[in-house]
């Protein structure tokens, strides 16, 4: 049994070699599955096995992965994240144009796209859409909380939205903000039929109707939701007759369902099964690292953690080899930027801060503090992709500050009362992560380390207040040209290291186990599951 | 019987108010605000306040208990924070698979426990004795859990007998009736003359009810085999013995059916218990039950569906009890003088 399986090891690490060196084994072996695959197919049932239920399927009401799972299928967007990347293209807007002054845009819409209802898509849906999250007085405004609306400050950023002719509509911005067309990828910015609205009020989000490759047939509550192909889609209609998206739990017997055929594709598998799964000829791994990080927040208005000395001593003294291995197995990868490294525009020549106790040390000697100190760790009390066991971490973290002298005691909270005392400024350090929204590099260095933010209640719990970096960040927020924009955000990262406020920890790995004939599925960068293009080899 | 019967019904109300009571402070001393929860890493100030104001969270708590109250009595539990829907509709949803998965774990549990508690106490001190109550004692401290995934990996995986989870095979095009799936199930088989339906919901059912009744299932045979013990050693039973009725008529006749008693109490109690005890075996079944839910709900800080949640499930328990306790008084009449 032993033999077999090395015997099995082996065959993969040469089949990943031959496969292209560079790629992850399961990318790898993906690929050369779907060219064997003799193209596409139409026709069956997939059942998309899941760990829960969706909270609500109207995407401009919820925040959660789990909505976005259903609600992705069922509507689209004018425009959108081209599957597998952050890069933004048309979708039901097919092109627009921008003024010179960055503050018109202008859409020209699709003329052959109908609702599942049968309610034409046009102009006056898109600003229905997204009317009814900007303007108070809509008549269904009420029907909100428009959370991710609020999230990407979208009422500060437009002014109005004005339907020009049936298929052509104006947006007026208030101010310069480049990542507004990614912003209109993500999800809220879905388009939704009015006359669905109308009729279903406070049930649409049970009674979702869209443009997209799916419609909606049922949902059994923490059970299941079955969705059918849209026939009369306005681009080629999905390849799947239906697609079910099954909660189960338990990731275990997720597991177990995927051995035996229950499920064919699987969500959020546990990291310490994946090694196994890996090796098993009958399932399928995709991986790619996950748009998030996790990191240490130093107070940085706070004594000792306003000298840069001492945020770079903690830099030197985690061993964040250490915490992957223990708490992340493979489900993770060390950080060394605050961007993770799917996102564009990520410094890769930045050389990580190396593990070196006694060169941290020597900075919290030149620091005033050669025998130490006493501070916080305040610990998250839930598991997040970025952080799977916060409290585990912090106690890592506690020992390997012990060996610089640092005594850390480590501070937890409910989850709700965590974020509130953070974010108002009670910690020293605390453990916080984030996961990215819309693709862009502002969604984190701009919502997470930016002066604006550190007002309270602040995304910036770093409480970090740089001229130099926010110059930068503010800059590419009003540019457009994404060269530009490049090197700027480069340049910020640069002094992020140098002026450390985090220790930034990690990235998670995502995994999504399949059985072999599930062909084409690509995971994407910010989060979302797309079935549109996937189909079932025989 | 009827003053009996009516008295019992009147304490219901007491009882209810004084649930309903504690399930308020219970959430209202709890840490966390829900509308920080619900928002998250992302919230922003106004849209915390908001929020906040949208709950009535802003309001004092005395307020806050005078319009729980009164949605209370007129059965308004209000509607989730989390997911917006009306939470009795949600509870209408779940309650009946937690009720059936209940109701065949402890008819599973039943059955089992009442014939090995009689072997056991019959057969006292032989092979068959030590080795039921060794079982017993492994089945009341089994980790719900690893028992479920054993079963699971034993009768799904590895026999391939049975499915790992869900209420139905979830490739059918089922659309439920009362939520009641095998009840359903056989609905539509007497309609449409097809079992496929009613097979699939009945062995969907079997190992989450098997893990579920393993506990209640040891506890009934333990407590039948003492109490059986107990009566096989009083004087009716040894005239009836001496007066040469056969030992089987003797056993089964007379003595099971008045060692039965302290079996029904907690027949009734150990259901109750189900009800708001599954949440492992659900989780672990991928079980769409109340359990869970409030669980879920509890960890999200979503006070109205905590609140109706432990209600429903509080109502319940105190109803089973109401109805172990008629019987009680129907088999033996003392009760029923007092």
């Amino acid at each position: 049994m032993k033999k077999a399986f090395n015997v099995l090891l082996i065959f993969l690490l040469a089949f990943t070699v031959f496969a292209g060196g560079q790629q992850d084994s399961g990318e790898a072996e993906a690929e050369a599955a779907d060219e064997a695959s003799d193209g596409p197919k139409s026709g069956g049932v997939l059942v998309f096995g899941r760990g829960g239920d969706s909270v609500g399927l109207d995407p401009a009401r919820e925040t959660d992965g789990e909505s976005f799972y259903g609600s992705t299928q069922i509507f689209d967007n004018l425009v959108e994240f081209k599957n597998g990347t952050t890069e933004v293209q048309p979708a039901l807007a097919k092109s627009w144009d921008i003024s010179d002054d960055n503050l018109t845009f202008t859409f020209h819409l699709v003329e052959d796209a109908t609702f599942h209802d049968g309610t034409p898509f046009n102009a006056e849906a898109v600003v229905f859409s997204l009317g009814r999250q900007l303007w108070e007085d809509h008549p269904y405004y009420d029907l909100g909380p428009w959370k991710y609306w609020g999230y990407m400050d979208m009422s500060n950023i437009v002014d109005d939205i004005v339907a020009v002719d049936e298929y052509t509509v104006r947006f007026d911005l208030k101010k310069v903000e480049a990542p507004f067309l990614a912003n209109l990828a993500m999800d809220f910015a879905a388009m939704v039929s009015p006359a669905a609205v109308e009729k279903y009020g406070e049930d649409f989000k049970s009674n979702p109707v869209g443009t997209g490759p799916f419609k909606f047939v049922s949902w059994q509550k923490d059970s299941n939701i079955v969705l059918e192909r849209n026939e009369n889609y306005w681009r080629r209609p999905a390849y799947l007759d239906r697609l079910i998206l099954q909660v189960i739990p338990d990731p275990t017997a997720r597991y177990l369902a995927l051995q035996k055929g229950e499920i064919d594709v699987m969500d959020f598998p546990s990291p310490e099964d994946i090694e196994e799964m890996k090796a098993d000829p009958d399932i399928k791994v995709i991986q790619q690292p996950g748009l998030n990080v996790g990191y240490l927040a130093m107070n940085t208005q706070k004594e000792p953690f306003d000298d840069k000395r001492v945020r770079q001593a903690f830099n030197y003294a985690i061993n964040k080899d250490e915490i992957i291995e223990a708490v992340f197995g493979a489900a993770g990868t060390t950080a060394k930027n605050p961007l993770p490294p799917t996102m564009w525009s990520y410094n890769d020549s930045i050389d990580p801060y190396p593990y070196d106790p006694e060169k941290a040390k020597e900075l919290l000697d030149e620091a005033g503090y050669p025998d130490g100190f006493e501070t916080d760790l305040w610990a998250m009390p839930v598991a997040r992709p970025y952080f799977p066991d916060g409290r585990r971490v912090a106690e890592i973290m506690q020992a390997q500050l012990k060996e610089i002298g640092v005594e850390a005691e480590i501070v937890s909270y409910d989850w709700g009362t965590y974020l509130d005392r953070t974010d108002s400024g009670e910690h020293e350090t605390a453990l916080l992560g984030w996961t990215g929204d819309n693709g862009d590099p502002d969604n984190f260095l701009f919502v997470l380390l930016s002066a604006a933010a550190a007002e309270v209640p602040a995304g910036n719990i770093a409480f970090w207040k740089d001229e130099e970096f926010n110059e930068l960040i503010i800059e590419a927020k009003e540019t457009f040209d994404r060269e530009r924009r490049t090197e700027l955000y480069m340049e910020a990262q640069e002094v992020f290291h140098e002026e450390a406020p985090w220790v930034p920890v990690a990235h998670s790995i995502v995994s999504e186990p399949m059985q072999p004939n599930v062909m084409n599925f690509k995971l994407s960068p910010v989060g979302k599951r797309v079935f549109y293009s996937v189909w079932l080899d025989d | 019987m009827l003053k009996y019967l009516l008295k019992r019904i009147a304490l219901l109300i007491p009882t209810l108010i004084g649930v309903a009571t504690l399930v308020f402070a219970m959430v209202a001393l709890s840490p966390g605000d829900p509308a920080r929860v619900m928002l998250g890493e992302r919230a922003n100030k106004e849209q915390l306040e908001k929020l906040r104001s949208e709950l009535g969270l802003d309001r004092p708590l005395i307020e806050q208990y005078g319009i729980y109250m009164k949605n209370m009595v007129q059965l308004d539990f209000g509607e989730s924070i989390k997911t917006g829907r009306k939470v009795s509709e949600e509870i209408k949803e779940l309650y009946p698979a937690t009720i059936e998965l209940a109701f065949f774990a402890m008819l599973f549990a039943t059955t089992l426990g009442i014939i090995i508690g009689v072997l056991s106490a019959t057969r006292r001190n032989t092979w068959i004795d030590y080795t039921s109550m060794v079982g017993a004692l492994f089945g009341v401290s089994m980790p719900v859990f690893w028992l479920a995934l054993v079963l699971m990996m034993i009768f799904s995986v590895g026999l391939n007998w049975l499915p790992t989870g869900g209420r139905i095979n979830i490739r059918y095009y089922f659309e439920a009736i009362t939520n009641f799936y095998i009840l359903d199930t056989f609905i539509y088989w007497i309609r449409d003359g097809d079992p496929k339906f009613f097979i699939s919901s009945l062995k969907h059912i079997v190992l989450p009810a098997l893990a579920l009744g393993t506990i209640p299932l040891a506890i009934i045979a333990r407590v039948t085999r003492s109490s059986m013990l107990e009566v096989l050693k009083q004087d009716y039973v040894k005239t009836a013995r001496s007066a040469g009725i056969k030992e089987k008529r003797v056993v089964y006749r007379y003595a099971l059916k008045n060692a039965l008693l302290p079996v029904v109490t907690i027949i009734g109690l150990q259901f109750g218990l189900l009800l708001s005890g599954a949440i492992l075996t659900e989780t672990i079944f991928a079980w769409p039950g109340i359990g869970r839910w409030i669980y879920k709900a509890i960890e999200a800080r979503d006070y109205p569906a905590v609140q109706g949640g432990v209600i429903v499930i509080a109502t319940t328990f105190v109803l089973i009890n109401l109805v172990v306790d008629i019987l009680y008084s129907l088999v033996n009449p003392k009760i029923r003088l007092q």
